[in-house]
């Protein structure tokens, strides 16, 4: 059933041999297909551009009320290239094998050294778009190192990266909505996609303003709809982040690969009070320069200050002196929780670690490090009221980035023809964990260099065709589903709260499926959740019309979707019984307590169907086949 | 910008509460009449950023069976631009360089009164309570806020050194993030900075040099079909959450100016 459609040949050839085996679309011929894109992030607004601009007619979906406000717009850090400026051995190859490893050997190498060779071309097309990458004096582009990089690899505007690449997509997008070839629909909130004769042949959306359902069909289908944070409710995602379209595609076929898999970013502000719904993430490159440690004395209630050189912790760089502080994400992680659960968390909810500049404004001057990080410390005081240059920050892991999503072949395909799915929305290129400033790459090389080649090759034999008509009996029951869905629950007259419901989903997501994940917790969930679900179903209270603006209801769809996808995360999770990436299964750890691979065993990506309601999910296996990367146990220390 | 409320010696604050009297803006829809809602928001903790004061509130009026009220809302990192109401007659409220969303409730004190608007401008008609339409932004970047660079392979990056001054000013400009403060801010409802900051991220860059000129014009005239006019009042940069500076108007008036004549044909400049 799983055909990933890996091309043949050496793996340096793979992509150039495929673009020349494709179907080719006629520039003229490419006028007469429609193409629908839902999501206006960096991997939809990059695809709608490129896409128009070959003179496909393109039809853009956002539920925000600006393209220019998708949550990519919130990346700090940076976007990877294998540009090799910095004359320090990097090169394609190197990037393609840093991120198969970093992804601890469960991602698709086809995929990721394709990632890795058109990676070049996207710092090109950006810079030429006017985005204002950080330059030298010279004026060529400046690089940093990141996220533990041994070569410097990394492009960067200020610290916000991902705001100047986005606005340079949406520009691009904004110029063709200009001229006509591309028609985009804002406030509308993809509810389904429709499937005729077991093909993707258009979308049903609701118009946020005025609650009307509308049904759009075209040629092909594509969603760029981002990652599933937001399931552990708190999240650095944006508060709208959701896993509705990838999730309705999903029932109607789609497979969804490695839902168990989350980015534990460690670098956030920890929370401060219950009704907190949303985490704020610190750029890692602040790990560079702070040191981190937490009291060795357990309950330890002296301030920062009064703790003695001697008695403080700095349990990255004891227990991992090569790379100390900048050990890769996951193992930052889960080292942060391991001290907070033994009790040596700092601030009033002991729930943090301190991250320390003493050291760092000590030796290179407090001007120094107010050049380098004055934004993110000014952010971090702005939140938390305290000042760092004078106290240590206090971090705690979050949700940051989801590296599961829909099944999609190299040609960027979902398991249902004519349905592609772009970016962080799908599962393809980081394994089992992400490196820091490859988000941003992955979303704009599916964006502007993968799909407007690959999409060919599905529409190139429809020639002639015309899209499936929105007055089809398809479309018809579509939107009366999606219209009768959404206005039972306006019905349902419960007691309490569409937040409250998320809230407490949350909680049992991230305590039995968060950093650290055991057998009897995750059975645990599987009961807790369908149960929380049947009285979320039967007792939730969303007031007001479905007939206008109604954030309540916008959130209910998204909140039910996420019910049924946490099952679905857990059942993942519980399946892999090993250790991989940020997917930690405390059974299987190393002496050491690092996470332990079973290549033999789990090799593979777990591709889920969905088989109805009442039914358990059916798992498909895609094996991974390492040609060129050699497998080991990664080791940091 | 650390207030009375907030702690300087960096010792661990304590539990703090705040009661206070809201007064919100309700409105349908953009044809219905709007009023003030007044509601008192009592305990509410003081390390509570503005946007959550606003969800507790809400899961109040829920439990009362009354309708939440409407506020546009997303990353709540003040990236997005997203977010954006009059806080006592403010744009974004009484801190510097702050999106509401990064707005937090030690800035306020026990028994303040809030009054809570949405942006007034004609340009930006009331969605719902306190949720605006501000798509006439995205008619000025249509008309000309790019650079026409379509995908495919352009010359290597390194191929156009930018001066290190001219990215930073760039970049500068480049940081607007798009949430209307500025139009809110102004009396006359002048869009000046958001456009100016657009076109001046572009001029300034080599890359933008061959349409300079054609999206000059193109950019001033469409936000002069949908904004004010600006009478120099500078409310728009002390409102601005990202401080974006007033010499990037005068650097669009200076361009269109020059556009005027160097839109013409070649032949009669």
């Amino acid at each position: 059933m799983l055909d990933a459609r890996i091309p043949d040949g050496p793996i340096a050839e793979k992509w150039d041999n495929h673009k020349f085996s494709v179907k080719l679309v006629n520039p003229a011929n490419k006028r007469k297909f429609d193409i629908i894109v839902v999501g206006t992030g960096l991997a939809g607004a990059s695809a709608a551009a490129s896409l128009a601009e070959l003179g496909y007619n393109v039809k853009a979906f956002t539920f925000h009320d600006s393209p220019r406000r998708a949550h990519s717009i919130a990346a700090q850090g940076g976007i990877n290239a294998a540009k090799n400026y910095r004359n320090d051995g990097d090169s394609v190859y190197r990037l393609f094998y840093d991120t198969v490893k970093g992804g601890d050997y469960r991602s698709r190498e086809a995929n990721v050294y394709r990632l890795a060779q058109v990676s070049v071309d996207i710092i090109d097309q950006c810079a030429a778009q006017g985005v204002p990458f950080a330059r030298e004096y010279g004026g060529l582009l400046a690089n940093r190192s990141f996220g533990g990089a041994q070569v410097s690899r990394t492009f960067y505007a200020r610290g916000q990266t991902g705001q100047q690449l986005l606005l340079g997509a949406y520009q691009a997008l904004a110029a063709q909505v200009r001229a006509g070839k591309v028609t985009l629909y804002n406030r509308s909130d993809m509810l389904d996609v429709v499937i005729k004769d077991g093909h993707a042949c258009g979308i049903v959306t609701r118009d946020l303003l005025t609650g009307e359902v509308h049904a759009h069909s075209a040629h092909a289908v594509v969603l760029a709809t981002g990652g599933y944070g937001n399931v552990y409710y708190l999240s650095t995602n944006a508060m709208a982040c959701n896993v509705t379209a990838a999730w309705r595609a999903h029932r109607k076929g789609a497979l969804f690969a490695n839902p168990c898999y989350t980015q534990i970013h460690p670098t956030c502000i920890p929370v401060s009070d219950e009704f907190q719904s949303k985490l704020t993430l610190m750029s890692e490159s602040l790990r560079n320069d702070g040191r981190i440690w937490v009291p060795r004395q357990l309950d330890d209630a002296r301030s920062a200050a009064d703790i003695p050189e001697s008695e403080r912790y700095y349990y990255l760089e004891e227990k991992y002196p090569s790379f100390g502080n900048l050990v890769p994400r996951d193992v930052a992680s889960r080292n942060a929780k391991t001290v907070v659960d033994e009790g040596r968390g700092v601030g009033p909810l002991k729930n943090g670690v301190y991250l320390d500049f003493a050291a760092a404004i000590a030796r290179d001057g407090v001007e120094a490090v107010r050049e380098r990080y004055g934004n993110l410390f000014d952010m971090y005081e702005r939140i938390t009221g305290e000042d760092p240059y004078s106290l240590p920050m206090r971090i705690y892991p979050a949700t940051h980035y989801t590296m599961g999503g829909l099944w999609v072949d190299y040609n960027l395909m979902t398991t249902v023809p004519g349905l592609y799915c772009l970016g962080e929305a799908n599962f393809s290129d980081h394994g089992a964990n992400r490196l820091g400033a490859s988000a941003l790459m992955q979303g704009l090389a599916d964006g502007y260099f993968v799909l407007p080649y690959t999409i060919g090759d599905h529409l190139a034999p429809k020639l002639g065709d015309a899209p499936v008509p929105t007055t089809d009996p398809v479309f018809a029951e579509a939107l009366a589903e999606v219209d009768r869905r959404t206005r039972s629950w306006t019905q349902v007259k419960g007691t309490r709260s569409v937040e409250h419901y998320h809230r407490e989903l949350g909680k049992i997501v991230w305590e039995y499926c968060g950093m650290a994940r055991n057998k009897t917790g995750l059975e645990k969930a599987l009961s807790e959740i369908p149960a929380l679900r049947e009285e979320f179903r039967k007792n939730v209270k969303v007031l007001g019309s479905p007939d206008g603006v109604n954030q309540q209801l916008e959130k209910v769809n998204r909140v039910d979707d996420f019910m049924e996808f946490a099952e679905l995360k857990v059942r993942d999770a519980l399946h892999r019984a090993e250790s991989c990436g940020g997917h930690f299964r405390e059974e299987s750890q190393t002496p050491e307590g690092e996470a332990l691979r079973d290549d033999e065993n789990f090799s593979y990506v777990a591709a889920w169907e969905w088989r109805g309601p009442d039914a358990d999910p059916v798992l498909h296996k895609e094996h991974l086949n390492f040609e060129n990367v050699q497998l080991t146990q990664r080791s940091y220390k | 910008m650390s207030s009375t409320e907030s702690t300087d010696n960096g010792s661990v604050e304590q539990d703090r509460a705040l009661n206070l009297k809201l007064r919100i803006w309700r409105q349908d829809g953009p044809h219905a009449e709007g009023s003030f809602l007044d509601v008192d928001a009592d305990q509410i903790p003081t390390d509570a950023s503005f946007l959550e004061m606003l969800d507790m509130v809400n899961e109040r009026l829920i439990e009362d069976d009354i309708e939440p009220i409407t506020f546009p809302h997303d990353c709540r990192e003040g990236i997005c631009g997203t977010c954006g109401v009059m806080i006592n007659g403010q744009a974004h409220g009484p801190e510097r360089a702050t999106a509401t969303c990064q707005l937090h409730m030690r800035k306020f004190r026990d028994g303040d009164q809030i009054v809570i608007e949405p942006w007034r401008a004609a340009a930006f008609p009331v969605l719902k309570d306190l949720m605006v339409d501000r798509r006439a932004f995205d008619r000025i970047i249509e008309a000309g806020g790019y650079i026409s660079a379509p995908t495919g392979t352009p010359q290597d990056a390194n191929e156009i050194p930018v001066p290190k001054e001219v990215a930073d000013t760039a970049m500068d400009a480049a940081a607007c993030i798009g949430c209307g403060a500025c139009v809110a801010a102004c009396p006359n409802s002048a869009a000046q900075l958001f456009t100016s900051a657009k076109l001046a991220h572009l001029n300034v860059l080599p890359q933008g040099q061959p349409e300079r000129w054609r999206r000059t014009e193109a950019m001033v005239e469409t936000m002069e079909d949908y904004f004010g006019s600006c009478t120099n009042h500078g409310e728009c940069h002390e409102a601005c959450p990202k401080e974006i500076s007033l010499d990037f108007i005068a650097f669009m008036n200076r361009d269109y100016i020059k556009s005027k004549s160097k839109n013409r044909s070649l032949a009669s400049q």
